[in-house]
């Protein structure tokens, strides 16, 4: 293999700028967290809202629950994201659509987390329909029967342990957060993936460019895990085991 | 203080529940029982509302079940039930449980809840488990916690349904022995179960179910004498023949 | 709004869109059977008795599922020109990608697999008298394979939409014809429009077989 290894590369001057190369990549880092975390939290709202509403014994509310979730599951996120930053602008009315394409603040940011946010919405939203329906239906009884309403019912009782077993697959959603906001890339937010395509380019480095990258998206998906990994030690109900009934 | 009359219930076209009627007075106990699929855990479920049913009209305490206007959690927050597989809610503990409908239901203080709850946790033998969770007790524990439960929003009845069948039997008196000493307290009580022991000792009528239908509804006495269907003698047979 | 939406420009398209999909199909096609053969050979190394295979494939399949597909295919554009020496296209490269990459997901596909065949099964082939590679292959890898259809064909629904990453290295598969459509018309939203269309209906679809067959194998069992 013939390749001129430069690992001091981090630490030189770009070629049009007065930033390193680390510089490049710290911002990327940052852009890489801010949409991930911004789209979780978005995901994590709207999914636990349209998974509740999916379990409802409301035929037209868990259609539209479902009508969401297939929407957005089968559709490429990258379209996804295409889709919001040219499509959706044209399809608003005149002056909100000149404002967005034109004024409106971190417009790259916003569209990213947003259509990521959507788009992971519909995979917590089948996790937490899951997770309620995986609860004997014992429990919604005597929820009802100790005369709390339906929405009591799920506050107090059905949510709370539904939220609890579903730990595991939401931990590997927050893991996939990161590794999916590698796609805002093509509406050019500066983060990890968009930045290293831009140092390989400008440095000719790529493999310390992209071996630094894929490190950094390790330390994202361990902390992720971790995260969940505590919510779950914390949230450990004494004496109970998944599955005994 | 129960009326039932004509209650019918299908799932699609399947006949689960066909014209039953019965009334239990205020202070009677009433045993339900029969084979599996007889019909019985719905038609207790259909007490307080917990099932919905077709046609038929069931009061409680003067209360419509099935008619639009009525507001089900009150009603249900009136009538005490205990279920088969406890449904203790496992996230919390046990005087969290005993305290959660007093709280959010009854609107009592947290102490006035917590106070009361403690109280039937000590009649039903099992104060020391207080701050434990109910995956940590035994099922004939996890019951009784279920029926101090029940009891602590002062319920005017109490409907079990086969509160003793998932339990290991060396576990099912302990909890026969609460719900007798509850039945001498005069507490008016709803139990679909097939311990006919209990039956014996303190039902006032015992109901046989077969297909969806009431078959027998006789006095204790009449039952255990001469019991008038003929599936109603097959079924006791099989069931003191051990 | 939708009143300025020029749809006439879709039909001459599509000729072009339509090589564009085949190749996002080939890609699919390629990578689903790449994927599945690597991953049950992963599948297998993981649950053999060898520590060193064991461990060198939970390695692979960890990694692999740790970094963006899309890291993946720049890493994979950049080194198999320097390891062979040749350019090779978007597209080619894109193929070993992509086979590397899911075989990963279609190994854990393949070992819930295994492991869903009872022990009892693999008894019963020792009894037989036959070896272990007579056993894996006659009886256990059949009724895995058999067993996990429904999730495979999930996991190449998911494949499908991935392979439009295949963009950030300019291989034409349906989205970037779609997008060239869009550029030679001056026309990207409708493009844009018809080409989610077009994934949309396609993984629907799908997704309505692989439920058919949830119910098969379902009753089967």
């Amino acid at each position: 293999m013939n390749y001129h290894w430069n690992w001091g590369i981090f630490f030189e001057q770009v070629k049009n700028g007065d930033e390193t190369y680390l510089d490049w990549l710290i911002t990327g880092f940052g852009w890489t967290i801010a949409v991930s975390l911004t789209a979780w939290i978005i995901a994590l709202t709207l999914g636990s809202v349209i998974g509740t509403l999916r379990t409802t014994p409301r035929g037209w509310v868990v259609a539209l629950g479902n009508a969401w979730v297939e929407f957005f599951r089968n559709i490429p996120l990258l379209v996804q994201m295409l889709l919001w930053f040219f499509v959706v602008p044209e399809l608003l009315p005149k002056d909100l659509s000149m404002w967005v394409k034109q004024d409106m603040p971190a417009k790259e940011f916003i569209t990213a987390s947003v259509c990521l946010g959507l788009f992971t919405s519909a995979r917590i939203a089948e996790q937490v329909r899951a997770g309620i329906q995986s609860l004997p239906r014992g429990q919604l009884y005597a929820g009802m029967a100790m005369g709390f309403t339906l929405p009591q019912t799920y506050r107090y009782v059905l949510l709370p342990m539904a939220f609890r077993i579903i730990v595991p697959p939401l931990t590997s959603e927050f893991m996939s957060v990161f590794k999916n906001s590698s796609v805002a890339f093509a509406i050019s937010v500066l983060e990890l993936t968009f930045q290293s395509r831009q140092m390989q380019e400008d440095s000719e480095q790529g493999i310390e460019t992209y071996v630094a990258v894929t490190i950094l998206y390790f330390v994202c998906a361990f902390i992720a895990n971790r995260v969940m990994g505590q919510i779950e030690q914390r949230t450990r109900v004494p004496g109970y085991v998944t599955g005994k009934h | 203080m129960i009326e039932m009359s004509n209650v019918s219930k299908h799932y699609g076209q399947f006949q689960v529940l066909t014209d039953c009627s019965t009334t239990v007075s205020k202070g009677e106990v009433i045993v339900v029982c029969g084979p599996s699929g007889s019909g019985k855990s719905t038609l207790i479920k259909c007490v307080n509302g917990l099932e919905p049913f077709q046609s038929g009209k069931i009061t409680v305490d003067g209360v419509s079940v099935g008619a639009p206007e009525t507001d089900l959690p009150k009603l249900r927050a009136r009538v005490g039930m205990v279920f088969q597989n406890f449904e203790l809610f496992p996230h919390m503990s046990i005087t969290e449980n005993l305290t959660i409908g007093q709280i959010k239901v009854l609107k009592r203080s947290a102490e006035e809840a917590t106070e009361i709850g403690l109280k039937l946790l000590d009649r039903v033998g099992l104060k020391a488990q207080a701050g434990k969770f109910p995956g940590q007790l035994s099922g004939g524990q996890q019951q009784r916690v279920a029926i101090a439960r029940a009891l602590s929003m002062n319920p005017i009845c109490m409907l079990f349904d086969e509160p003793t069948s998932a339990l290991d039997p060396e576990m099912v008196n302990e909890v026969l022995d609460v719900m007798v000493e509850l039945a001498h307290e005069g507490m008016t009580m709803m139990c679909v179960t097939h311990e006919m022991g209990f039956a014996r000792k303190v039902a006032d009528r015992v109901i046989f179910m077969d297909q969806g239908r009431i078959v027998e509804d006789a006095t204790k006495a009449d039952f255990f004498g001469t019991p008038r269907s003929e599936r109603a003698q097959q079924f006791l047979s099989k069931i003191l023949s051990h | 709004m939708f009143s300025t939406l020029d749809l006439s420009v879709i039909a001459p398209s599509l000729p072009f869109l339509w090589t564009g999909l085949q190749y996002s199909l080939k890609l699919t096609l390629v990578a689903m059977t790449g994927g599945i053969i690597l991953g049950t050979f992963l599948a297998l190394c993981r649950l053999s008795s060898s520590r060193v295979l064991a461990g060198a494939a939970t390695a692979y399949v960890d990694l692999m599922r740790s970094i963006p597909l899309v890291m993946v295919i720049l890493w994979f554009f950049l080194l198999i020109p320097l390891m062979t020496g040749n350019p090779v296209g978007a597209e080619t490269s894109a193929m070993l990608t992509f086979t590397a990459f899911e075989a990963a997901y279609y190994s854990e596909i393949m070992r819930a697999g295994i492991q869903s065949v009872s022990r009892g099964q693999v008894a019963a082939g020792d009894a037989l008298g036959l070896t272990y590679r007579q056993t894996m292959s006659y009886i256990v890898l059949p009724q895995a394979f058999r067993n996990m259809i429904p999730v495979l064909l999930t996991q190449t629904i998911i494949l499908f939409q991935d392979t439009s990453l295949v963009y950030i290295i300019g291989a034409k598969d349906l989205l970037k014809a779609a997008e060239i459509a869009g550029k030679n018309y001056n026309r990207p939203i409708e493009m844009y429009i018809f080409v989610a269309l077009c994934y949309f209906v396609l993984c629907i679809s799908l997704s309505l077989v692989v439920k058919q067959l949830q119910k098969r194998v379902a009753i089967v069992r």
